[in-house]
């Protein structure tokens, strides 16, 4: 038995946005896989709950006309990873969704609670920042529309008030169209285990696939939210493979912030963002045919 | 208290709940399907597996109220009316992969999607497919013994 002082099961995104603003206290719950753990460590104990779990106009994936992908927020992992057009057109994401917990985890956990959880461990965080990822958010007042990035406000706070929801997460097609990606998840455990550090790189090549027309890199854990290295990416412009590699592990030290915890220090994490930008580099430029000498 | 109608081991049920109780509760607590067990009750173990339209989930984090309108499938409902055991069941138990079984029902439900997804896997796939389940006796070689074999089985039955 959970301790849940009352769950309402929203009818429809409408429904739900009317039983938020009616409750200032009721927390939004989807696949529940964060929100049922805080309440069992008593963290959100007494919660009045407003469900969106069963809305099926919040799940699934689809290609608007103009090529965006629209992702919508109650897709849960194993299905952002199944489906044909993540497959096709950002693959790197697919996997990224595919390193969350377990099995049984990927088939309740939704890649919109990874979001809005605002945690800097998220596995599908980083991917998605490096596809400049939008959010579309539906709140009492109407749609309006956040990049992902500035939808961070500090460790487990995004930019969401109360009686607001995600209802989708865009990706234009200028942010994938030629681009290939590559995310490496660093844990302690080959699986259920969270992110000691993410490393996510889309990476796109010029027409003779020698220099780099343009890169993405994102960190998970390297920073109390997950973060973008510009700088970074604004060197690495125009150089070859091997030049990148050479540097892409020193520029990226110097945009992040990473800190030591139970699960490992600074210093070990710093190591890993070195290491981790190179082999995620690496592989995204082999898997967009990027020629490294 | 409220009422659902779910459909349990091919049977429709109609169950009242309470809101605040997990699909593992209900399961346990209401329906006697003690096959389901509760190890950890925040989705680390895996003891408490049951399929819901035909994935696997942890029934200790799905709140009940969302099973409404939904198949479950537990291991009672893969056992023959006659305890005859399904070919799943019956190779973990040729393969000895059970020893105090704790973990066993859950794996079992998970081999079930896994067979019933009709593919063929490698060994290193049926690990991380069985990897939101934690075992703490057999040191797992001869589950992934059991479930390979199933899998090798049914896949010549299929290809044939
Ligand atoms: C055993 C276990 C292992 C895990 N392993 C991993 C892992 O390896 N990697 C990882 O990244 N995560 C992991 N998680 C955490 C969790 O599964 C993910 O963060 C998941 O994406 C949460 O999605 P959900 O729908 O279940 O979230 P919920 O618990 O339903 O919600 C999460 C948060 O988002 C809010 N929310 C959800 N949907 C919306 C919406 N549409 N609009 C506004 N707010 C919303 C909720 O209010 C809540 O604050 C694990 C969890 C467990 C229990
Ligand atoms: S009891 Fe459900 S996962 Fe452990
Ligand atoms: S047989 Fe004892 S936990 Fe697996």
């Amino acid at each position: 038995m959970y301790d849940i002082k009352s769950i309402y099961e929203a009818k429809s995104v409408d429904d739900a946005i009317k039983a938020l603003s009616g409750d200032p206290k009721a927390v939004v719950i989807c696949g529940g896989s964060d929100v049922l753990i805080k309440i069992r460590e008593g963290k959100l104990s007494g919660a009045s709950l407003v469900s969106i779990n069963g809305l099926e106009e919040l799940k699934g994936v689809s290609l608007d006309e103009d090529g965006t992908i629209v992702i919508l927020p109650a897709t849960t992992f194993s299905k952002v990873t199944g489906s044909k057009i993540i497959e096709k057109y950002i693959p790197a994401l697919g996997f990224a969704a595919d390193q969350a917990g377990g099995p049984q985890l990927r088939h309740v956990g939704t890649i919109g609670g990874n979001v809005c959880n605002g945690v800097t461990s998220a596995d599908t965080a980083s991917t998605l920042l490096t596809l400049n990822a939008e959010l579309e958010i539906t709140g009492p007042n109407g749609k309006r529309s956040v990049k992902l990035e500035d939808f961070y406000e500090g460790p487990g706070k995004v930019k969401l008030s109360h009686g607001e929801l995600l209802t989708a997460i865009k990706i234009k097609k200028p942010d994938y169209e030629g681009f290939d990606g590559c995310y490496i998840k660093y844990a302690m455990r080959n699986a259920m285990d969270i992110a000691t550090l993410g490393c996510a790189v889309h990476v796109k090549f010029d027409g003779s696939k020698t220099k780099i027309d343009e890169l993405r890199l994102a960190f998970g854990v390297a920073a109390p939210t997950p973060i973008r290295c510009y700088k970074a990416e604004a060197v690495l412009k125009g150089r070859t493979v091997s030049e990148a590699l050479g540097e892409i592990g020193s520029l990226a030290l110097l945009e992040v912030n990473p800190r030591t915890s139970w699960r490992a220090s600074k210093e070990f994490r710093e190591q890993l963002v070195r290491e981790l930008s190179g082999r995620a580099l690496k592989e995204a430029a082999a898997k967009a045919g990027g020629v490294s000498s | 208290m409220k009422i659902i109608n779910m459909i349990v081991n091919e049977k429709p049920v109609e169950v009242a709940i309470d809101e605040r109780e997990s699909l593992a509760d209900t399961l346990r607590d209401r329906l006697y399907l003690t096959s389901v067990k509760k190890g950890c009750e925040v989705g680390e173990c895996g003891a408490c597996t049951v399929l819901i339209d035909g994935e696997a989930i942890d029934s200790c984090i799905y709140l009940a109220v969302w099973a409404a309108g939904k198949r479950i499938l537990t291991v009672e409902g893969i056992t023959k009316p006659n305890g005859e055991l399904d070919p799943i069941q019956q190779a973990f138990v040729d393969e000895c992969a059970v020893q105090c079984g704790f973990c066993t029902p859950g794996l079992i439900m998970t081999a079930v999607e896994i067979v019933g997804s009709g593919r063929k896997y490698t060994r290193d796939e049926i690990r991380r497919l069985i990897s939101g389940h934690l075992c703490r006796c057999t040191g797992y070689q001869n589950i992934i013994n059991a479930i390979e074999r199933v899998v090798e089985e049914t896949h010549k039955v299929v290809s044939k």
